[in-house]
């Protein structure tokens, strides 16, 4: 301590040591280097036909793991997210097809539908907060809960059936279009540029990482850490029910037992290799996007290959082996 | 001899922390081991019990040179050591506590009768009729403490060690520990006594040794040392002539912070001050008195028991710091790593985190007014970071230290609390931090100044109100802060004010 007290003059040098560099850069690296081999192996691949199911396939995990990057700024974790897309995706078919209520109108179905099991999804999201900031249980046990309970919930509701439908105003979401942009990829595109505005530039978005970086700092300094704490579950829940949406739209049909299965760990594995820190203090929306892309890319490219998927798998965990490695060396250096 | 510890020296990374430093007990004896903040105690009993290596000295035991490389060796050897937050196991039973790590086995099993048996022997050469089968954790500090020391007499320790052993202990748990004490002293255990009330040293302790700046500075017995000569050679320095600050006479402040009767757990008990408009209002005390604790139930980080709280004649009752922010309070804490900054944040971030919610225009922070801000502060405190984007923590002490007060500074507050505010920083950012809450005040700030260095307060202050043990027992104006006065109001006797 006090021998580094002397008062030296500052003038670092701004050049990053080369595995900061990495860490920083890493991810965005990968990912041309992705693209790049594809180019040239891959046969078609720079057709608007792979971007757009590269893209299709990706938008669920990329809204999820959004509100799991706000999530994990905190110091926190979200492990319910997946049960909470089963049950908004298996609400949204109950309500559109009156089997709660008889609906007067289509489009006010259709309409209730979009909304409720998303709004659904939120309150469940503030139930986790609940847990976390009233009665003090840690983030992973208290979202364990719903992680449980949730799929069980979303059963319950539909009696364990499948809930097969056409509908096109409602699967709008997934298969529609706006100005030629698959509607699911739109949307993802808004959500990821809503949360980097927030994290950017909003009061919200410092309080987030200030509660992440060091809570009782932050409480001193008079942030809600509670207020924030809560609102980035109903967040990352509101979330999950917009992707449990997208997924039973694109697929026609809502399974209880399927839908999100699986997609914590998903997320997680975005938000790990998109650089953001898991203890907390870090938001890098932009940098889980891009981990998902890297996930999906690495995926498509060994599948379209001729890798079979069971391999695929051990590549994906190879991948984020070796970006929590690089981000544990940026620590240290 | 039972003890004997002499010539220590002990240096990390170039920074010497003991030099020459001595220690010895008496069989049978309580050896009180006292000294500030940093004087070293700790870490001669961390040398003592082999948690640390010595770089020169030697150490008798039992009359053997020992050269101690783990405590577990020092516990074989005799010696226990009792933590203030004791390492035991809280969900297994009293029984299994005691012999943990040895427990008695029969035919390769674990023998659950004899265990038992023998808890309840070491239990009652203490008087102690617990129900040995219940977990740890039931039952309150107190006793969970005495176990621990039953079970370092269960190993034959010949010396217990105790680190603030009263500092969660209520009057009547603590007269129980005496107790113990003296069944050890009886069986002829030494016991090494930790702790900054004292009273509790004049009540239980035969000598003390006084420790300051890594060296031993003085050893007595217990009768032979006035409590006034104890803190004079724990706080250091002979006597000078160092008297109040010749500026301004004995304004008169009008108040604008009062607190009264304060009061929360063990640590406050009752405690009444009075911030003025303008002045910088010191908080003197020993480690342990309760200053730091004071200053967060005024700001809310703490929940009072009892007193009041009124700014400018108005009641006032926080529920959380964000309410005493915005009544135009700051408090920079006396633990800059954990309770100020946030790392991983840069310069421009950290010195604006309090003032967020006015930089906001519909939720999106001004950027333009932000800069303008940070820019100000870094240029009119000095502060010196390659940018503004700068992690914090690639600072010096000194600099994370005026980002802290600018912090507050920025948000123009009426009151500022500032706990030990040049810990840990260098000479020159020292007298520079203390300047500019000179200068604060004189423009109408009220300052409230925790600090363990005497000059510092002398040097500082308009008026310092004294604590011991969780009460305040003086109240020195301009004219009187003297160390002569500061000292003798530290060491006040608790019986003598009740």
């Amino acid at each position: 301590m006090s021998t580094a007290e002397t008062s030296t003059p500052a003038p670092r040098a701004p050049r990053l040591g080369s595995v900061r560099w990495i860490s920083r850069y890493g991810t965005l690296v990968a990912f041309l280097a992705l693209i790049a081999f594809n180019v040239f192996v891959t046969p078609n691949f720079l057709s608007w036909q792979t971007l757009s199911l590269n893209l299709t396939q990706v938008a669920a995990i990329v809204i999820v793991a959004t509100g799991m990057t706000l999530v994990i700024a905190t110091g926190g974790i979200d492990l319910s997210v997946g049960s909470l897309m089963a049950i908004a995706g298996a609400l949204a078919p109950m309500i559109f097809l009156g089997s709660i209520l008889p609906m007067p109108s289509p489009a006010l179905g259709v309409a209730l539908a979009l909304v409720a099991p998303v709004v659904a999804a939120a309150a469940l999201g503030w139930f986790n907060g609940m847990l976390i900031t009233r009665y003090r249980i840690q983030p992973i046990v208290a979202t364990l809960v719903l992680f449980i309970a949730g799929r069980g919930i979303a059963q319950v509701l539909t009696n364990g059936n499948l809930q097969v439908f056409r509908n096109e105003a409602f699967q709008f979401i997934a298969l529609g279009r706006i100005f030629g942009i698959p509607t699911q990829v739109a949307i993802m595109a808004l959500v990821v540029g809503l949360a980097a505005f927030v994290i950017r530039r909003t009061g919200l978005g410092r309080q987030i990482i200030a509660v992440g970086g060091n809570e009782q700092a932050a409480r001193l300094a008079g942030i809600p850490s509670v207020r924030v704490k809560r609102l980035v579950y109903v967040i990352s829940g509101a979330l999950a029910g917009v992707a449990g949406l997208i997924v039973v739209a694109r697929n026609s049909a809502s399974d209880a037992n399927l839908v999100g299965l699986g997609m914590e760990l998903d997320a997680i594995a975005a938000v790990a290799v998109g650089g953001t820190l898991l203890t907390g203090g870090r938001a890098n929306v932009l940098g889980t996007l891009l981990g998902a892309l890297v996930i999906q890319l690495v995926r498509y490219t060994l599948l379209a290959n001729g890798v079979p998927d069971a391999a695929a798998l051990v590549v994906k965990a190879a991948l984020i082996i070796a970006a929590v490695y690089i981000q544990q060396q940026a620590e240290r250096a | 001899m039972l003890l004997s510890m002499r010539g220590i020296d002990k240096s990390f990374s170039g920074v010497g922390v003991l030099s020459a430093a001595s220690l010895e007990v008496a069989q049978g004896e309580a050896m009180a081991l006292v000294g500030q903040n940093g004087a070293g105690k700790s870490t001669m009993i961390k040398i003592l019990t082999g948690a640390y290596s010595r770089d020169a000295g030697e150490i008798d035991f039992r009359g053997e040179p020992v050269d101690f490389r783990s405590t577990a060796e020092s516990q074989a050897a005799g010696i226990a050591t009792i933590y203030q937050e004791i390492n035991l196991a809280p969900n297994r039973s009293v029984a299994e506590n005691i012999s943990l790590g040895r427990e008695p086995r029969k035919f390769g099993l674990l023998d659950r009768a004899t265990m038992r048996a023998d808890a309840r022997a070491v239990l009652r050469r203490f008087n102690l009729e617990l129900d040995v089968e219940r977990p740890l954790g039931e039952f309150g500090a107190a006793t969970r403490q005495l176990v621990a020391i039953a079970r370092g007499v269960s190993q034959n320790a010949r010396l217990v060690i105790m680190d603030e052993p009263t500092s969660s202990l209520d009057e009547r748990e603590v007269a129980v520990l005496f107790d113990t004490i003296r069944t050890l002293k009886r069986d002829g255990v030494a016991t090494i006594f930790i702790s900054h009330r004292l009273g509790e040293l004049y009540a239980i302790c035969d000598r003390v040794t006084i420790m300051r700046d890594g060296r031993t500075v003085a050893v007595s017995a217990m009768q032979d040392i006035s409590r006034i000569e104890l803190v004079r050679a724990m706080l250091g320095r002979e006597l000078t002539a160092f008297t109040a600050r010749a500026h301004g006479e004995a304004r008169v402040h009008e108040p604008l912070v009062e607190a009264k009767n304060l009061a929360a757990g063990l640590r406050v008990r009752n405690v009444s001050l009075t911030i003025g408009k303008g002045e910088i209002a010191g908080l003197a005390g020993l480690l342990g008195s309760g200053r730091t604790e004071t200053a967060r139930l005024i700001y809310a980080a703490d929940r009072c028991d009892a007193g009041s709280v009124s700014v400018e004649g108005r009641a006032v009752a926080y529920a959380e710091p964000a309410d005493a922010i915005r009544d135009g309070m700051g408090f920079v804490s006396e633990d800059r790593k954990v309770e100020g900054i946030v790392p991983e944040m840069s310069v421009r971030e950290n010195m604006t985190l309090a003032i967020l919610p006015r930089l906001q225009r519909s939720g999106v922070v001004d950027k333009q007014q932000q800069g303008q801000i940070v820019d100000r502060y870094v240029r009119a405190l000095g502060i010196k970071c390659a940018s503004a984007e700068q992690p914090i923590r690639e600072l010096s002490g000194g600099n994370q230290q005026k980002v802290l007060l600018a912090r507050w500074l920025c948000m123009n507050p009426r009151l500022l609390i500032v706990d030990e505010p040049t810990r840990g920083i260098d000479v020159g950012a020292k007298a520079e931090i203390l300047k500019l809450l000179r200068s604060l005040a004189d423009d109408g700030l009220g300052v409230l100044m925790i600090s363990s260095e005497l000059e510092e307060l002398i040097a500082a202050a308009d008026n310092v109100t004294v604590l011991s043990d969780g009460c305040s027992v003086a109240l020195l104006r301009a004219g009187e802060i003297t160390e002569e006065r500061l000292m003798t109001a530290m060491a006040h006797q608790q019986e003598a004010a009740a």
